[in-house]
């Protein structure tokens, strides 16, 4: 039962995302024009970095490869999360305008309608960009096998995160009608933060991001073994392969709180 | 086993009121309850009501979007709120104010990916599509994008996509809102054909009295939550006590009229309101006030709904 709901779930979602995509593409200039623009704009806040770069030598104990890496780990985690469920941002939205009621009637799990309205292809652009930066990274790590599967898994959770950090905020609108911006301030606020070496932070704000609310595995624990460098808070070694684990758990909560949602959802009046 | 079973059914809100500064004090409001009904495979039922008596939120738990706070609900065997997807597949609903087509969307488009979504077999769906845009008229609008349809086409349109996965049961929450007489004659007809010859049960909620008139036989009247009328249309008028009215224009102003079997209720002028029981024949009553007084000119009202429901509620 689990695993068909989850079939029809990305089956649903695949073809909601096809037609959405296919309309969008009946105005190809304006969607080439919005995803290079959003592809340069994504990288000039790059290169804001690199040129800091040119006043010091590292950031943190961290050189500019290094940041690349950790900068593209944790973006390109987050723009995957956004391009495929970023829409549930709009979830208060489309509770106001009675297009929750339509999407429960119908035989597609909601969660999946929900992430596929209106779905973007240009917001690959996001994707292909962080992807960039993070191969630039990637160019100057001293590879092993243990390390390749490690930096796919990264990426995986990393995005995983990020998508439950997503729908266990946007949750909040079934409450509260807007409440997208205290969502924001954990996905979008949470990649800005996990870009730079968590060094230059205070402990207690790494131990934070660690066991509370656990962005720090999006990138920094994985990145640390890959980029072959002991904890700087001397915190266990075994962290740095806990992404999963950490993803799961976030995945798990978030799956409640949307279930709670939906079962506490009060429609509107009509 | 009835196709859907609804028994003690209730369904209370929270909310919230300032009562101070700070505090806020917390009500219950009971949207719907103890309410009981069972409606058969085929049937054509009219759920009606004043504003706020709860006949959105009994179709909302009906279709699984709201989960019941108390009692007993099947349809088609199942538990709405937590079988809703599987449910999904089974019913159709058509939301007179808001549309579930895709406001960007062409409407072939949209049709074509409800095929997706409900798994509808090719042929299937191509039979069903030709059908529609044939009963309904569909066949110029086919390219045109929803949010340029007029309402009585993007109703049409709402109707026929409700309708393409052969639904058992199709819900319409006022589906003739705002439609011309006209739209709304053709809407009735489809609906009828679509019962009688698909057999399609259908329960709508209408504040019009004569959709229910061309399509139910039965009709459940609900106030304050919970349903205080269930029988055949003819019985309701009975039950309600209500009376039609016979408007007379004289020739000349006179005293009140008296006739067997009417009351006069107004005089203005040559004109008289008389009232009589809705069960009584006019006709007796017209020859009345035929013979004996100068008449310019005559015509018979029918109850409104709503002055029907509120006789029964005030009874």
């Amino acid at each position: 039962m689990a695993e068909s709901q989850t079939v029809t779930a990305v089956r649903g979602y695949r073809d909601i995302a096809i037609m959405w995509t296919r309309a969008s593409m009946a105005y190809r200039a304006s969607f080439w024009m919005m995803a290079v623009s959003s592809f340069v704009i994504g990288g000039l806040d790059f290169v804001g970095i690199w040129i800091m770069f040119s006043a010091v030598d590292s950031l943190g104990g961290f050189d500019l490869a290094e940041i690349a890496f950790l900068y593209g780990a944790t973006g390109l985690g987050l723009a995957i999360a956004d391009m495929f469920v970023g829409r549930i941002e709009r979830l208060g939205q489309m509770v106001r305008l009675g297009k929750l009621d339509v999407m429960m009637v119908r035989p597609v799990p909601l969660l999946a309608q929900v992430c596929a309205d209106e779905f973007a292809l240009r917001r690959f652009a996001r994707v292909a960009q962080t992807g960039l930066i993070f191969g630039i990274g990637c160019a100057y790590v001293d590879w092993s096998p243990t390390k390749v599967l490690l930096a796919a898994v990264m990426i995986v959770s990393g995005a995983a995160i990020f998508f439950a950090v997503f729908v266990g905020f946007a949750c909040l609108q079934f409450w509260t009608a807007d409440s997208s911006e205290v969502a924001n301030a954990f996905t979008y606020g949470g990649n800005t933060m996990t870009q730079y070496p968590l060094t230059i932070y205070p402990q207690e704000l790494v131990k934070t991001l660690t066991f509370v609310f656990p962005l720090a595995f999006v990138n920094w624990y994985p990145s640390l073994y890959i980029l072959d460098r002991p904890d700087p808070f001397g915190l266990p070694e075994w962290l740095q392969f806990a992404s999963p684990v950490a993803a799961l758990l976030l995945l798990a909560a978030a799956a409640l709180v949307w279930r709670t949602g939906v079962r506490h959802y009060t429609s509107t009046g009509s | 086993m009835s196709l859907i079973e609804v028994r003690g059914l209730e369904r209370t809100f929270v909310v919230r009121r300032k009562s101070g500064r700070v505090t806020r004090e917390r009500h219950e409001v009971r949207a719907v309850h103890d309410l009981d009904f069972s409606v058969e495979a085929g049937e054509m039922v009219g759920y009606i009501g004043p504003n706020g008596a709860g006949k959105s939120t009994t179709i909302k738990m009906l279709t699984g979007i709201l989960v019941p706070t108390g009692g007993h609900l099947r349809v088609a065997g199942l538990e709405p709120s937590r079988r809703r997807t599987e449910l999904a597949r089974r019913i159709g609903v058509v939301f007179g104010q808001r549309t579930t087509l895709w406001w960007d969307l062409p409407l072939r488009d949209s049709f074509q990916l409800l095929q997706k979504i409900y798994r509808i077999p090719d042929d299937r769906f191509r039979g069903n599509l030709a059908e529609f845009v044939e009963l309904l008229d569909l066949g110029d609008l086919l390219a045109t994008p929803v949010r340029q349809l007029s309402l009585g086409q993007r109703m049409r349109g709402d109707i026929a996509a409700a309708l393409l996965h052969d639904p058992e049961i199709l819900y319409l929450d006022e589906p003739t809102i705002g439609l011309d007489v006209v739209s709304k004659g053709r809407l009735r007809e489809f609906l009828r054909t679509l019962n009688q010859e698909r057999g399609t049960t259908l329960l709508l909620t209408t504040h019009d009295l004569q959709d229910i008139e061309a399509l139910c036989r039965r009709v459940i009247v609900i106030d304050h939550g919970t349903a205080v009328f269930d029988g055949p249309l003819e019985q309701l008028h009975l039950q309600g006590g209500s009376t039609r009215t016979l408007v007379v224009d004289l020739v000349d102003e006179a005293a009140p009229i008296q006739v067997p079997g009417a009351e006069t209720r107004r005089v203005e002028g040559p004109r008289q309101w008389l009232s009589f029981p809705s069960d009584a024949s006019a006709a007796p009553i017209v020859a009345a006030v035929a013979a004996a007084y100068d008449v310019a000119d005559l015509s018979i009202h029918e109850p409104a709904i709503e002055d029907v429901i509120r006789d029964l509620y005030t009874q």
